[in-house]
């Protein structure tokens, strides 16, 4: 992709600045959508109808939404420190946004198709663990704190078992690309990892269970690294007014929401790189190519977020000890047990 | 070559401009913050040199890692936040004497040093799969001694942290 641009503009700093903010065209109007999918599908879910008067069913909603947050004031609390509290929203839709720089959106766009893509996007999201801290101490208001703490305390627990999946799908792989992932997969259905990968049939029906057990802890793990129910203890109503974004107002809030609507899409994109072909049609060589690459690998995203969308408006919250004992005493476990297996049935 | 330099000129004075931060901020916080961009910048430089394993593992240690766990620490020891740290100068002379030593060191080094420098950019080379292999045949032994000792860190925390108190 930077050479395609290359060729147009010559070697300049435009050509970088393109292909950096090409994942920003993707993102707004995909967070549009997803917030109008969540708020229409938490509607179904309770049995009611939510908008329905601001376009047809309502779908201009978020849009109208959006010039409401432009307009608001921009309250900041009178004993906050100010800058942090300022920089703190920024700082967390950097690290979301770092992570887009890595993930293959079709064979023939990465933003960077480093050697270490997955190690990064494990190190870049650690940055969204620190602004989170930042918003909830700069508050100065002890629901932030108390949110902020929970959830960094959750973030870091959660960032072992996803590693630990992450090294199960580099395992099979041999490889830390994530367009090299993608690629391995490539094929067909039947070739994707959860359904063991494109190995020998014997290995492939052994590997077969604990590619799809590392799938799903994958999944959930990355639910609660994006701290939505049953993992929104961060945020809990009932307990702590909103969490780390309670005195936000305006846009600053927005851009909250947008990161966390980025992130959502985030975790779904490894999921699927990983484990689910990526950018790979899952009818082999039929509908492949690089535009048909961006419509599956988008399609299957989509799929993710309605299911964490889905998650959310049906299952409770956790308590925290539950939480704790959900990564460390469940998820790591089981993870250990897959990577020894596969290590074994790769090896033999 | 010129966006080279542009790079490295823009993380040189992220990395200086925060460190100074550091050093000079009287509120706590706003330093241990202050630390995240140095480790960042300092991770760009890395990049820079073509060493993109170690710049991420910076990263991933230092801001994952050792930056969420400075906070924690100075956010609920207790009565740090109200403490104004005061960034004045006392024993003026062995503190001189020292930095003047330190800084004869590190220039003396700087100087005698046979920097290699290559004329044109190398680019990136597989550095992880390198690493791996000689983590696991020439070093070894310190990889496991390593990983050995982190593993009693962690006992040794879990043991602290846990043990009950008698009623």
């Amino acid at each position: 992709m930077i050479e395609l641009l290359k060729s147009f503009l010559g070697d300049s700093l435009f050509v970088y600045l393109i292909a950096a903010a090409l994942p920003m065209l993707f993102i707004l109007p995909y967070a549009l959508v997803a917030v109008l999918l969540e708020m229409k599908m938490a509607a179904h879910i309770q049995d009611r109808l939510a908008y329905m008067y601001t376009g047809w069913h309502g779908v201009l909603q978020p849009v109208a939404d959006i010039l409401k947050l432009l307009q608001k004031e921009n309250t900041v609390p009178h004993v906050a420190d100010k800058f942090l509290f300022a920089l703190a929203p920024y700082l967390i839709f950097i690290g979301t946004y770092a992570g887009f720089a890595a993930i293959p959106f079709s064979s023939a766009y990465i933003g960077s198709n480093i050697d270490l893509g997955v190690f990064y996007i494990v190190a870049v999201s650690s940055l969204v663990v620190i602004g989170i801290i930042m918003a909830g101490w700069a508050s100065n208001n002890k629901w932030s704190l108390f949110g902020a703490m929970r959830s960094a305390a959750q973030i870091v627990s959660y960032e072992v078992p996803t590693a630990l999946a992450l090294v199960v799908a580099v395992m099979i792989t041999g490889s830390l690309n994530l367009q090299d992932i993608a690629k391995f997969q490539a094929g067909g259905i039947q070739n994707w990892l959860v359904f063991g990968g494109p190995l020998p049939l014997l290995q492939k029906i052994l590997i077969m269970p604990f590619t799809f057990i590392t799938f799903i802890i994958l999944f959930l793990a990355g639910i609660a690294e994006v701290n939505r129910t049953p993992f929104d203890l961060a945020e809990a109503e009932s307990e702590l007014v909103q969490g780390y974004n309670t005195e936000y107002s305006g846009m600053k809030f927005a851009i909250f929401y947008l990161a966390e609507y980025a992130n959502m899409f985030l975790v779904s994109a490894i999921v699927v790189t990983l484990f689910l072909g990526g950018w790979a049609s899952p009818f082999g060589n039929a509908l492949s190519g690089p535009l048909w690459g961006f419509f599956w690998f988008v399609a299957k995203g989509m799929f993710f977020i309605f299911v964490q969308i889905w998650i959310r408006w049906t299952l409770p919250r956790l308590r925290v000890d539950q939480l704790m004992y959900t990564s460390w005493k469940v998820m790591t476990p089981f993870l250990f047990v897959c990577i020894f297996a596969i290590g074994l049935i790769l090896v033999l | 070559m010129v966006l080279y330099n542009l790079a490295f000129y823009f993380f040189s004075l992220i990395t200086l401009a925060s460190a100074s931060v550091v050093v000079f901020s009287k509120n706590i916080v706003h330093s241990a913050f202050a630390l995240l961009f140095t480790f960042f910048g300092v991770a760009g430089l890395y990049v820079l040199m073509m060493a993109d394993f170690l710049a991420i593992t910076q990263i991933l240690i230092y801001i994952g890692g050792i930056m969420v766990l400075i906070l924690f620490g100075v956010m609920l020891t207790n009565r740090t936040i109200d403490v104004q740290i005061r960034t004045g100068s006392i024993q003026t002379f062995p503190a001189m004497l020292i930095v003047a030593a330190l800084a004869g060191t590190l220039v003396g080094i700087f100087w005698s040093t046979d920097w290699k420098i290559s004329p044109t950019a190398i680019g990136f080379e597989k550095t992880a799969p390198e690493i791996g292999k000689m983590l696991l045949t020439n070093y070894l032994l310190p990889f496991e001694i390593a990983s050995i000792v982190l593993l009693v860190a962690l006992i040794g925390a879990a043991m602290i942290a846990r043990r009950e108190k008698k009623a």
